[in-house]
């Protein structure tokens, strides 16, 4: 069913695709014993997932930015057969970091299930192929495997995303599957049991745990990655001109001269706000309903891009992201937008070198 | 890890390269197992002997990192292996005397060896010793086995005169063993000081090491290359690689030091000298076949050829003082390098396990951080133990560790048992690695008279030193409470502050008290330091409180001490305390001074007898105070800015709170005097009520007989609020003729005057005359139309915004019950509200901040009911008999039948006896009947009687509550 297309023609290539070369480097040059059914070993993936430089020359891509402790805990979980849960507001490279783990453990990032407040319990068990059903009744061949079947039957990673958007009832399907590592189909008496080398990655949301909080017997099957906010703003400047320079690569836009310091303006903008206080500690702020979180920063910075390469003239300047950033900043209409013109008026007015930006703003805010 | 990572560089680095090479071979010695191990001792001395030179004879030189646990293995290997004839120990050789003691059944480590001058011993120095201190296992291996046993270090008294010498150059500076080889030598500093700071870069030779070989924490280099190896069962052929791999760590450092020579450390030559003249010394005395345990920088010096005179000559001229040696337990805590001088090792816990654990460390260790998570409520079963190990080793295995570490171990607990959360793993490091351990010291150990006498009495009251910070209940009317009580506090009258007084919960009382206790290693070099006044704890105390008498200048410094002495029950001491109290109290003429001096004073009389302790003078000396403060506190409210008049509100306040309790204790004859001041004023048929009404009928009770009228009779105006005073005596009761003396009421009403002279006088500053008429108000002694007429006078047009706006301040601000009384007294709220409406423009932006700051104090709760009642119109235009109108939600009439119903609780709660409900019920029924004769059946919300009450819970209850009659 799936139509294959060509890794260059699409939006956005899976990470496998995207980085095919970096992982078949490190496969080379990885002599270091790998779990089974695994194509890396895991000092390997977390050196994919951190960058670095092989014994070869080749470089590799820093793809998560952040506390290498993480990466390894993470990749040592997977290798213990441990589920393991990443957990974080939103923007924190969550479902990166799951898309990333995949793509270097199995070679493949797509066996997804994506949590919404709808997903059934066929999502993640299995469904029926309902012509084939009332044909020839129920067999192997009228049931229809979700992605957790398949990478089970396979011994692949699975991924679940957004875990406690999901109903509870439906999240507690992953219990016999994570604990017994087997998922029983009584219609036809039989059972599909793990092979060696499935795991699972889910990805939930610190913001909305009230939503449907895990159950204690699930929670216990995970182990629990925090993935914090950058500690740095100059971490986050780096987060932000890397993730934008591959976006901007995979959707065409136009080489542009060095955008670096509008894109540290805007990381400044959003720690500001985000954290409730100035650059220089010295003034309180009032923070926005919004998480202002990097992945904003860097759709902000993104579009910001898109309108330089194809209205302006070629150069990122505060015009172009000005309304990106109005937009991530004000949610809601009555009092972010307070919030934002008290930001305008006290801190960015009196900036030395702001004024374009100052401007720039007050003409979308308008 | 070498190639790759090194470099090519500055000769340093190729130095580096070559020790790291040779710390290799350390870490590699393990490997040949099956070489006989007589063999390879040989050879490792062969290689000492071929590294060494013609040095002073062959001593087995074991030099270690201070506090390692493998190190520490590796010594006991190293010595069971070697079998020396005698053990030399880095460390002051004053200390050989009392090492004998480290073998005694009541020593416990973690303990340390305290050097202080004699006489002086704030000027100390501390060698911690944990259990897995290599340093400590030398010690107990050469006890155990009758081996002699010699420190070698530099002697305390050289080491102490030099760091004086140091001080005025560079603070409190670093005795000669902080800086040393590990950067964690048997670590001495000085009790008070901090740790050395950079007067020479010094380098860390175990960083060097750890660069070299591409770690970037030397600590974590020094536990891969050393501290987890062979963490095996001990066997002969291990020890034999223990002194190969000694050797081999001692080579490396010898290159280091080649290429850094001191390192930095400038004394390091002259404590090098004094240890190779030691141990000469000790092999002229006991044998060739001595070991020496030093930090692994000193091997290298040890080994130098050197001849008897120059090492000599180093010596020479040093300054010297006279020092003492003694064993004071240590903790955990102060090991950690987090408590600023410790040793320098982040977590004892987990060495003290890893040196601990017979086998499977990870697996103890693991299963300890889950039972604790468990004790504290968090669920964590054996299923997630097993998780966490197969994670921390899976960790290990990805970062290329031999075994899983620290890191690794916290890393596995924070993702599978504290669901990636930092707060649970918060405590497992605080508990479990450092952790909360407390060494013990024999009673044998010699001790200043003073430690034995705290000793006892610690023993005798059962009170145990813990270094786990707990809290203490005390209930003093028990014999051992009050004495632990009295313990405590003596222990603070002498700055050695183990127990700190904190707020009870839930119990209140004052035959109650909160302590948290929490004992730490500097205590003991307190205990030292106090030993000077007295050889018995209650005798020092007592000496000290006198000393300190006579030197205090401020009066509430000594107020305070008095009240402290009485906590202390130091009866000796207390006269001389009140006789300089007395003196002071007579020369002090300063209503700040004193007022500031009675609160203290005022606690000391009213909780004195609590404990049985004679309070009489005290009393006499307060009440002179309170006297003092009321006749100069008018005067000193005069021409004060605005500063002066907040910091004097302060004042009054506390005046106000000291005088309402020395008006008990002063007329304890009388006792239960406000307990029957209730029942007189409810059945006193309405005189009280009269005299308390601004109806301008100058009452006819109170008034002529009660005699405290000519203290409140500055000026015409305050004729009203005499009689409200006056109106108050008659209420506190009948007992009360004998006239003015010493007694509880009379000075409650004389202070009632004083305040009412404040009220009146226009010239003093808005905030003291705001704040004396609120006192009044709460106290009862004003009514309430006598303050609002009193607020109508203060916020007149006439009187200036600024000026009527502080007085509102000094009314309604301050104390969180402000907000209530507005909420509840429409009529004040009315005034308020007109006053404010009445303001005129220009005149709103000046009184603004005032106003705000008043009303900002209040919890949201009020600001909003008052907010609401505003919206609703309630108060409006000023006028107060708006104020007549019924609350808001409330009917426009009392139910009778309703309010009955909280009758018999009431006088559960109050203790009522029948004859008094039958009082009430008569008045009741009295009221009834004017009520049905007074057409308009006006009724006063009953509210504001209640928040008063809560907000002052004096003796004196408010007056009944009175209807309106107008």
């Amino acid at each position: 069913m799936t139509t294959q297309i060509d890794a260059e023609a699409a939006l956005r290539p899976h990470a496998e695709h995207a980085f095919a070369d970096e992982l078949a480097a490190l496969a080379a040059a990885d002599d270091r014993p790998r779990p089974e059914r695994w194509r890396l070993s895991p000092w390997a993936i977390a050196m994919y997932l951190l960058g670095g430089v092989l014994d070869d020359g080749t470089v590799i891509s820093p793809k998560y930015v952040g506390p290498r402790r993480i990466v390894e805990v993470a990749v040592s979980t997977l290798a213990t057969d441990r589920a393991l849960l990443l957990l974080g507001v939103p923007g924190t490279a969550k479902t990166w970091v799951s898309e990333h783990l995949a793509a270097a453990v199995s070679g493949d990032s797509t066996l997804l299930v994506q949590g919404t407040a709808g997903t059934p319990e066929e999502a993640i068990r299995y469904g029926w192929n309902y012509a084939e059903l009332l044909a020839h009744g129920p067999s192997r061949d009228a049931l229809v495997p979700s992605p957790v079947m398949r990478s089970m039957a396979e011994g692949m990673t699975a991924r679940v995303e957004e875990l406690t958007r999901i109903p509870a009832d439906v999240q507690d399907t992953l219990i016999t599957i994570l604990s017994e590592k087997t998922l029983p189909i009584p219609e036809l008496g039989a059972e599909v049991q793990a092979v060696r080398g499935f795991n699972l990655i889910a990805t939930a949301n610190d913001r909305d745990r009230g939503v449907n909080d895990l159950s204690s017997a699930l929670r216990r099957r995970f182990n629990t990655v925090v993935l914090p906010l950058p500690a740095t703003a100059e971490a986050e400047v780096e987060i932000v001109s890397r993730r934008v320079d591959q976006i901007g690569r995979s959707l065409q836009l136009p080489e542009l001269p060095d955008g670096v310091d509008e894109i540290r303006r805007v990381v400044q903008v959003f720690r500001e706000l985000r954290d409730g206080v100035t650059h220089d500690g010295r003034t309180k702020l009032k923070s926005p309903s919004g998480t202002l979180s990097t992945a904003e920063a860097i759709s902000v910075v993104t579009g910001g891009l898109a309108l330089a390469a194809h209205f302006g003239d070629g150069v990122l300047r505060a015009g172009d992201v000005a309304a990106g950033i109005l937009g991530s900043v004000v949610r809601d209409p009555a009092a972010d937008k307070v919030v934002w013109q008290e930001y305008l008026e006290t801190v960015v007015r009196e900036r030395d070198g702001w004024k374009d930006f100052y401007r720039a703003c007050r003409e979308v805010s308008e | 890890m070498t190639a790759g990572v090194v470099a090519e560089g500055s000769a340093r680095r190729r130095a580096g390269q070559r020790a790291l090479a040779a710390a290799e071979y350390a870490a590699s010695a393990g490997g040949g197992a099956g070489v006989p191990a007589v063999d390879l001792a040989r050879a490792a001395e062969v290689r000492l002997r071929a590294g060494g030179g013609p040095g002073p004879g062959d001593p087995l030189l074991l030099g270690v990192r201070h506090h390692g646990p493998g190190s520490a293995r590796a010594v006991r290997r190293a010595l069971d292996a070697y079998r020396p004839s005698v053990v030399l120990i880095e460390g002051p050789p004053e200390a050989d005397a009392i090492v004998g003691l480290a073998g005694e059944e009541g020593m416990r480590p973690p303990v340390a060896l305290l050097a202080h001058v004699v006489g002086d011993p704030a000027r100390a120095a501390f060698w911690p010793l944990a259990g897995f201190s290599p340093e400590w296992v030398a010690i107990r291996w050469a006890l155990e086995h009758g081996v002699p046993l010699r420190f070698i270090d530099l002697p305390a008294a050289h080491s102490l005169a030099l760091g004086q010498e140091e001080e005025g150059a560079s603070g409190p500076g670093p005795l000669p063993g902080v800086p040393d080889a590990d950067a964690d030598a048997p670590s001495q500093g000085q009790a008070s000081g901090p740790e050395p700071g950079g007067e020479a870069v010094r380098i860390d030779p175990l960083a060097v090491l750890a660069e070299t070989a591409g770690y970037d924490d030397p600590e974590r280099w020094w536990e891969d290359a050393v501290e987890h190896r062979g963490s095996g069962s001990g066997g002969s052929d291990q020890g034999a690689d223990a002194i190969a791999a000694f050797a081999a760590l001692g080579e490396a450092m010898g290159v280091l030091r080649e290429a850094y020579g001191d390192g930095g450390y400038d004394r390091d030559p002259v404590r090098e000298a004094h240890m190779r003249l030691r141990l000469r010394e000790a092999q002229r005395a006991h044998g060739e076949r001595a070991a020496v345990v030093c930090g692994a920088w000193h091997v290298p010096a040890l080994r130098a050829a050197t001849t008897v005179a120059a090492d000599r000559a180093l010596l020479k001229g040093l300054p010297k003082v006279k020092a003492e040696l003694a064993w004071v337990p240590w903790t955990h805590h102060r090991l950690a390098r987090r408590s600023g001088y410790g040793a320098g090792i982040d977590s004892p816990g987990w060495y003290a396990h890893l040196f601990d654990a017979p086998d499977r460390p990870l697996e103890r260790w693991l299963t300890k951080v889950a039972r604790l998570l468990r004790d504290e409520g968090i669920g964590v079963s054996s299923a997630h133990v097993i998780e966490a190990v197969r994670l921390a080793e899976a960790l290990a295995a990805m970062r290329g560790r031999p075994l899983a570490g620290l890191a690794e171990t916290l890393d596995a607990v924070r993702a599978v048992m504290c669901e990636g959360s930092g707060v649970p793993l918060a405590l497992v490091e605080d508990r479990l690695v450092v952790g909360d351990v407390l060494g013990e010291v024999p009673e044998s150990a010699p001790a200043v008279p003073l430690q034995r006498d705290l000793e006892r009495q610690r023993r005798s009251l059962r009170l145990k030193p813990e270094a786990l910070e707990r809290e203490l209940q005390l209930d003093l009317r028990k014999d051992t409470d009050a004495g632990r009580s009295r313990l405590l506090h003596r222990l603070r009258l002498l700055d050695i502050p183990w127990g700190e007084p904190a707020v009870s919960r839930g119990a209140t009382g004052t035959f109650r008290e909160t302590w948290r206790l929490r004992w730490e290693p500097e205590l003991a070099v307190r205990v030292a330091e106090a030993a000077v006044w007295g050889t018995t704890v209650r005798g020092a105390a007592a000496a000290k409180t006198e000393s300190e008498a006579a030197s205090t200048t401020a009066l509430a410094g000594l107020t305070a001490l008095a009240e402290r002495c009485l906590l202390a029950g130091l009866d000796e001491a207390l006269p001389v305390v009140m006789r300089a109290l007395a003196d002071r109290a007579a020369l002090d003429s300063d209503v700040g001074h004193l007022a500031q001096a009675l609160p203290a004073l005022a606690r000391a009389v009213r909780y004195g007898d609590v404990r049985g302790t004679e309070g009489a003078a005290l009393a006499e000396v307060a009440v002179g105070l309170a006297e003092r403060i009321f006749v100069g506190l008018p005067g000193a409210c005069a021409g004060l800015d605005a500063d002066g008049a907040t910091e004097l509100r302060g004042h009054v306040d506390a005046v106000h709170r000291a005088v309402g309790l020395l008006a008990p204790a002063a007329e304890a004859v009388d006792g239960g005097a406000s307990v029957s001041a209730t029942s007189d004023g409810t059945t006193s048929d309405g005189t009280t009520s009269d005299g308390t009404t601004s109806d301008g009928t100058t009452s006819d009770g109170g008034a002529s007989d009660s005699g405290a009228s000519d203290s409140a009779t500055s000026d015409g105006g305050s004729s009203d609020s005499a009689n409200a005073a006056a109106a108050a005596d008659h209420a506190v009761g009948p007992a009360k003729d004998g006239g003015p003396g010493l007694n509880g009421d009379s000075l409650r009403s004389r202070w009632a005057g004083t305040l009412s002279r404040l009220v009146h006088r226009d010239d003093l500053p808005g905030l003291i005359r705001g704040r004396a008429a609120r006192l009044l108000l709460d106290d009862g002694v004003l009514g309430e139309d006598e303050a609002g007429r009193v607020m109508g006078l203060a916020l007149s047009p006439a009187v200036p915004p600024g000026e009527a706006a502080s007085w509102v301040e000094g009314f309604l601000g301050g104390e969180a019950g402000g907000g209530t009384l507005l909420v509840h007294d429409e009529r004040l709220l009315a005034l308020v509200d007109g006053w404010l409406a009445a303001i005129p423009e220009a005149g709103f932006t000046d009184v603004l901040p005032l106003l705000r700051r008043t009303f900002s104090a209040y919890e949201p709760g009020a600001r909003r009911a008052i907010g609401e009642l505003v919206a609703r119109g309630g108060p409006a235009g000023g006028r107060p008999e708006h104020a007549t109108e019924a609350l808001p939600g409330f009917g426009p009439d009392v139910d009778e039948g309703r309010a009955a119903a909280v009758l018999p609780t009431l006088e559960l709660l109050l203790g009522r006896d029948r004859e008094e409900r039958r009082d009430l019920e008569n008045r009741r029924d009295q009221r009834d009947q004017r009520d049905r004769e007074d057409e308009r059946g006006q009724v006063t919300p009953r509210g504001p009687a209640a928040p008063r009450d809560r907000v002052t819970p004096g003796d004196q209850p408010a007056p009944p509550h009175q209807e309106d009659q107008p």
